[in-house]
């Protein structure tokens, strides 16, 4: 185990094939060409029907922040999971200081310093921060001795490392108390407290808010300076260039180029992910000469959160037919809580919901019947069940119909299910690929594609492009378009504005559940509902 | 030192190999305890199969002992695997008994057919109350069943005996002297007794018949019909069915109920098939209802192989009885059950895990390449 944090490869500065050095080396201690403290070798990784890297060549230098850039499915977890040892690959493999190694598991990885720090965290709820610092790494942590351990002295020691890193947090508050943001600071606090020196994000910024990422970007500056380095997965263009040192652009599973972020733009970057160029979809007008009736109605609907205060305070809405109205907000104020109502997973505590003319009583079943298909913004485990076939999750809505008597028409089903697979581009095996092994942008298109062949009257999609990658994005889009096109009033919630700007007709803003202010396209003003989301009425 | 990793994908063949492997390492086991006891393991293992399978009549005599397990374990897997974990099949047996006894003797004038029709008609309904009672609690007010189940177990059975020990109810035998005494319950009449069918020299029971189709019935059911698919989105994640629709206490409620039934279908083939009389201290030392847990465990809850893991565990429970005597105690058999469980329950992790044994080297960077596991290797870690 190496606790040393002094740099295990700082004596012999060997040239390392003609690595470009990072931007900020100049000021790092041992300047000019240090060899990687963690480097991957011809990194083949295979699964089923897929090859998800392939001869993968990747360096990590001290003290770097390096950007892994790709779309989603483009391989960029895999590679991390072979680097800390979740994955074995078929071919190549780690090296660590210049001196090849085989991770048996991920506790190997820690012990060698290389951390992960997951999209779903892996943090125990009823726990407190301290806690979890400790769970599985009681060895090596200071107050603790054998399977003893002391909270009040790691209770200390983590406040230590918080306020070393600038990260305050308090130690004994329990995970669930804690907001996004401040799980993804236990996560990489946790890290440090391991004494991590590579520290692998898994697209961190997904989740944060973006003040928040903001301060995620600083204190990831911070520990680079301190010399540790960091490997940050994204498939965003804008926050891989904020932040980075050196960018690796991984594209379905080869490494296409390692450059400089300070020789690089986004453009030329964006070509490198996709392989070609991509402009998102948007709609050149608004659709308001060819409106139909109001197919979803919201008079002063009310509803509680999670934890019983009110969520959704008297809020009005109407969609009409053909219509997009983008709900636009910071996340968190009130926008999920209404989908769930609108979709019958929520009880209204006031209020009425009506879908295509029929009031809602509040189950979703009834929902359902009357034409709402519903895009959750928790995809897998709620609207995907990851362990059932594609084709058994695309009649999820269906298969009360389709069906002679009590028994399913498997044929048929499958014989659709590879017809959405085809016209959807779902890339899979075939029907019979299991959910859990698809890709995100493809669990997406995979739920789009069972909401929409339900032909609904009204759709609701939360947060549709969230953790989506470019090309994915814009297929989303573009089905959200066309499902407008053709007569259905969606509800879009988003938390990108320039998305909810760029598709809808009508434009409602909510904060802290109330919606205060509903703009027409025509005369949206980025700045002033900038202003609303942050609940400064103007 | 030995370390799980979790694999990322399983093959196949893994799924199929662990299962068998870790039967002959139960068998390596059980041979050392075996031999340990003074028993040569080989000629144990030659009784077994003899005394279950090859002897005259031990064939038959194993598809006996098997009968009720196959129902109780279809009744366990059927609810386990939408994770409703009724440990009551013990109950449910019991009441399904005291129904299909109490319709046989109120009925005892009809035909045999009929009669045996409305027996089975009642073990099922008595079982299906009986488990919907959990049921109810569990969908509306989400109390705990396996605590409400395991508890409604004693109180079955305490009804049971009440029937036959402390009251002159129904079910009870007042007629002869004796049976004053020595309190019993009343025999059926001979229309109720199921009629076993014979196959040469072989005897197959009728409520075993009943049984396999059962299986192929809930297999299918699981398989191909709307409830099915429910049941399997439910048992996926509960989410997605609530999102979907699916009235999760419907479903919660009729499964229990479809469970308790088939206990009960044990509790009145029990009646029906062999004993013809409700035993209240025949039942309750058997204990088919938990057994049944062990071979639904065994199978993974799928209804096809309970036929397969009940006609094993049958076998086992058979072959005790022939060899239990002065050198033999029962509990070895028990043991040996015991550690057969314990090894085919336990291999499970093989297939989902990677298993990686170094000795650990203070200061090396780069370990030793670490030694695999194969299934079949008996191993240290676990046992």
């Amino acid at each position: 185990m190496r606790n040393d944090p002094a740099m295990p490869t700082g004596q012999g500065a060997s040239p390392s094939g003609g690595t470009p050095s990072p931007a900020r080396a100049a000021e790092a201690p041992d300047a000019g060409g240090s060899a990687p403290v963690v480097a991957a070798r011809g990194i083949t990784k295979r699964f089923p029907g897929v090859v998800a890297n392939s001869r993968v060549e990747f360096e990590v230098l001290p003290g770097e922040i390096h950007a892994l850039l790709g779309e989603n499915g483009a391989g960029k977890t895999t590679l991390c999971n072979v680097l800390t040892g979740l994955y074995r690959p078929e071919e190549g493999h780690v090296e660590l200081g210049g001196e090849p190694c085989r991770f048996r598991s991920p506790r190997d990885a820690h012990e060698a310093g290389i951390f992960m720090v997951y999209q779903h965290f892996r943090l125990v709820r009823p726990l407190t921060v301290a806690e979890n610092m400790i769970l599985g790494w009681t060895r090596g942590a200071r107050g603790s001795r054998g399977m003893w351990f002391s909270p009040r002295r790691v209770e200390r020691e983590v406040a230590r490392v918080a306020e070393q890193f600038g990260m305050p947090i308090d130690p004994r508050a329990k995970i669930w108390q804690l907001s996004v943001g401040e799980q993804q600071r236990v996560e990489i606090l946790k890290a440090l407290y391991r004494r991590a020196r590579i520290l692998i994000l898994d697209e961190p910024t997904t989740v944060l808010t973006p003040q928040e990422v903001t301060q995620l970007f600083t204190t990831l500056r911070g520990l680079a300076a301190a010399g540790t380095s960091v490997v940050f997965i994204s498939h965003k263009l804008p926050e891989a260039l904020a932040v980075s040192d050196r960018v690796t652009v991984l594209r379905a599973g080869q490494a296409v180029a390692t450059l400089r972020t300070a020789d690089t733009d986004a453009r030329s970057l964006a070509h490198l992910m996709v392989g070609r160029d991509i402009v998102l979809t948007r709609r050149e007008e608004a659709a308001k000469n060819r409106l139909g009736e109001a197919v979803l109605a919201l008079e002063d609907v009310s509803a509680s959160g999670d934890l019983g205060t009110p969520a959704v305070t008297g809020v009005s809405l109407g969609v009409r037919a053909g219509e997009i109205l983008g709900v636009a907000g910071v996340a968190g104020n009130g926008q999920r809580e209404l989908a769930e109502v609108v979709a019958g997973e929520r009880p209204a505590t006031s209020g009425t919901v009506t879908i295509a003319g029929q009031r809602q009583s509040g189950t979703p079943w009834e929902a359902i019947k009357a034409g709402l298909g519903y895009v959750p913004e928790e995809r897998m485990g709620v609207g995907i069940a990851p362990g059932m076939t594609i084709a058994d999750n695309l009649i999820l809505k269906s298969y009360r119909e389709d069906g002679h008597g009590p028994i399913l028409r498997a044929n048929q089903a499958f014989q659709n299910a590879a017809e959405s697979i085809e016209r959807f581009d779902i890339v899979a095996r075939g029907p019979k690929t299991l959910a859990r092994e698809l890709s995100g942008g493809n669990i997406q298109r995979l739920l789009l594609a069972r909401e929409l062949s339900g032909h609904p009257k009204v759709l609701v999609a939360a947060s549709p492009t969230r953790g989506l990658d470019v090309a994915a994005t814009d297929s989303v889009r573009r089905l959200l378009a066309q499902t407008a096109e053709r007569g259905v009033g969606v509800l879009l919630i988003s938390e990108d504005l320039d998305e909810i700007l760029d598709l809808s007709d009508r434009i409602a803003v909510m904060y802290r559940g109330r919606v205060v202010g509903l703009v027409d396209r025509d005369d949206a003003d980025k700045d002033r509902i900038g202003l609303l989301m942050a609940g400064v009425e103007s | 030192m030995i370390r799980f990793a979790a694999r990322d994908n399983v093959p196949r063949w893994l799924t199929f190999v662990v299962p068998l492997a870790s039967v002959v390492v139960a068998a390596i086991v059980a041979g050392v305890v075996l031999a340990a006891t003074g028993h040569n393991p080989l000629t144990t293992y030659q009784h077994i199969v003899q005394a279950s399978i090859t002897q005259p009549g031990a064939f038959s005599q194993t598809l006996v002992s098997m009968t009720p397990l196959l129902f109780t374990g279809l009744a366990a897997a059927v609810a386990f695997r939408m994770r409703l974990w009724n440990i009551g099949g013990e109950g449910q047996l019991y009441w399904g008994a005291i129904g299909a006894s109490g319709a046989g003797l109120l009925f005892r004038s009809w035909p045999g057919p009929l009669l045996i029709l409305v027996m089975m008609a009642a073990g099922l309904l008595a079982g299906m109350l009986w488990a919907s009672i959990p049921g109810i609690l569990r969908a509306y007010f989400n109390t705990n069943e396996i605590l409400t189940t395991l508890m409604l177990n004693y109180v079955a059975a305490n009804v049971m005996y009440y029937l036959i020990f402390d009251s002159t109810s129904y079910w009870r035998d007042l007629t002869s002297p004796s049976a004053r005494v020595f309190p019993q319950g009343k025999y059926l009449p001979a229309a109720g007794n199921w009629p076993p069918l014979r196959v040469g020299s072989l005897t197959i029971p009728f409520g075993l018949i009943v049984g396999v189709g059962l299986a192929v019935l809930l297999w299918g059911m699981i398989r191909t019909t709307r409830y099915g698919y429910e049941m399997r989105v439910l048992a996926d994640s509960p989410e997605v069915g609530k999102y979907a629709g699916i009235r999760t206490r419907r479903k919660i409620l009729s499964l229990m109920a479809l469970s308790g039934g088939i206990a009960g279908l044990a509790g009145a083939s029990q009646v029906g098939d062999f004993s013809h009389v409700l035993d209240p201290r025949g039942l309750e030392q058997a204990g088919y209802g938990y057994a049944g847990i062990v071979v639904a465990a065994l199978a993974r809850y799928n209804p096809f192989a309970v036929v397969v893991t009940s006609f094993f565990i049958g076998m086992l429970v058979n072959a005790g009885f022939a060899l239990q005597g002065p050198g033999f105690p029962i509990g070895l058999t028990g043991t040996m059950e015991g550690i057969l469980l314990f090894c085919v329950l336990g291999a499970e992790i093989f297939t989902r895990y990677r298993v990686a044994i170094r000795v650990p080297h203070r200061g090396t960077k780069v370990a030793a390449p670490p030694v695999e596991v194969r299934p079949a290797v008996p191993h240290g870690g676990m046992s």
